[in-house]
């Protein structure tokens, strides 16, 4: 099983801003996207994840099999670290979360609210949410913002053990994450922004 | 889906967390309402099942802005969006949640602030009956417009007029039931329409919430 994706179209508040777009992510690799800010990464990432439909092409392989990270954590403040991956590995039907405490380092701020960690932190902790679901497809939008470099190696060492699992990794990010990963850069699929095609009823569809 | 709602009523009752919102805003209007229409028990005990009704509206409609709008700004609705819950799912579960912090409390509050109002001794047991009955369907219906209000910033005003001419059937039956039981009528006519209302939207409204949720994600 393994992610395909074969000439996807996707817009962007009704302009086209990716076509055809063909990759396809293995088990067992990792995929980087790149390409400059609004060339459409963060798009295309959710059309995969299935928040948004895509213009056209075909996405194969992402049927309840993704776990998305955008760039919110989905955190909620007043909740503590531990309560906050339990439910998220509840919702996913899972229940060992000591792995991902693990692997982010999280274990001493077990207890603390999540709305008193720095943004760091907090951004260990979303990271840490992919690894209670359970999902073999990890898709992720620039995953180190406001991570040190300890913690960049720590998501390079989540990743890598996600992948000798036979899990799969789609990261859009600007830095180098010293993974052993092919990279795609999406600025040769910029679409023309006349190709405007049925933007004006989408938002009623 | 229990660990929806077990962290939903978690966050309520935790500071800043809006449980008793709705709660000091019913109470709050039930006991102005004396003072404002002046010492006149009986004009007061007439308007008294109509006042319960509207104060318990208004306090539903009060806490609709929370129900999805903190979800979607910390991005949690767009990975609930990808989970495997399905999305009605967790919206029917976002309104027993709401029912239970905002409607429930409403409820049990409602028979103290009768006797403030001075309701007829007849009244007690339809005023409760029917906003048990009826404010599961404020429930429904207020999620239904907070999915379609959740992507607009500040989005409470148009949320309100929005969802206010869909409260309107559940506001008629309901204070009609209360009404006639309070002058010692028999108000189970209405009080099944209102029962038939808060069915149907309970069944229907989650998919009509899911599927403008999924437009506003997007």
């Amino acid at each position: 099983m393994a992610l395909c994706v074969q000439d996807v179209a996707v817009a962007r508040g009704g302009v086209p801003v990716l076509s055809g777009v063909s990759f396809t992510v293995a088990p067992r690799t990792a995929l980087i996207l790149r390409g400059p800010n609004g060339a459409g990464k963060t798009t295309l990432l959710r059309t995969i994840a299935g928040l948004q439909p895509p213009l056209s092409g075909r996405i194969d392989g992402a049927e309840e099999t993704i776990a998305y990270a955008g760039h919110a954590d989905g955190l909620k403040a007043m909740l503590s670290v531990t309560e906050n991956l339990t439910f998220w590995a509840q919702v996913f039907g899972q229940t060992d979360i000591d792995a991902a405490l693990a692997a982010y380092q999280l274990a001493p701020l077990a207890d603390r609210l999540a709305g008193t960690l720095s943004a760091g932190q907090k951004r260990r902790l979303g990271l840490a949410r992919l690894m209670v679901t359970g999902r073999p497809i990890w898709v992720l939008d620039e995953p180190t913002v406001s991570l040190d470099a300890e913690a960049v190696a720590m998501f390079a060492g989540a990743v890598t053990a996600h992948m000798a699992t036979g899990g799969m990794a789609l990261i859009a990010t600007h830095i180098d994450l010293g993974l052993n990963a092919e990279t795609f850069d999406i600025t040769p699929y910029r679409a023309h922004p006349d190709q405007r095609s049925g933007a004006s009823d989408e938002a009623f569809l | 889906m229990i660990a929806l709602l077990r962290r939903d009523l978690m966050l309520a009752f935790r500071a800043g967390g809006g449980f008793g919102l709705g709660l000091a805003f019913f109470l709050i209007v039930t006991v102005l309402v004396p003072f404002s229409v002046g010492p006149q028990s009986d004009l007061l005990s007439t308007i008294a099942p109509g006042v319960l009704w509207l104060g318990a509206l208004l306090a539903c409609l009060l806490s609709l802005d929370r129900l999805l709008a903190l979800d979607f700004e910390d991005g949690t609705l767009d990975l609930l969006a990808t989970a495997p819950l399905p999305l009605e799912a967790a919206l029917s579960i976002k309104a027993l949640s709401h029912w239970l912090t905002t409607g429930l409390p409403l409820v049990i509050a409602a028979p103290v602030l009768g006797l403030m109002l001075n309701l007829a001794p007849a009244g007690f047991t339809w005023v409760i009956a029917s906003l048990a009955l009826g404010t599961p369907a404020l429930s429904v219906i207020g999620t239904f417009g907070a999915a379609l209000t959740v992507g607009i910033k500040r989005g409470g005003l148009l949320m309100s007029l929005l969802v206010l001419p869909l409260y309107v059937p559940t506001l008629i039956f309901g204070a009609e039931a209360a009404r006639r039981g309070a002058i010692g009528l028999d108000g189970s006519t209405p009080l099944i329409l209102l029962a038939g209302i808060s069915l149907g939207t309970i069944a229907l409204m989650p998919f009509a919430s899911a599927a403008v949720l999924r437009m506003t994600l997007r």
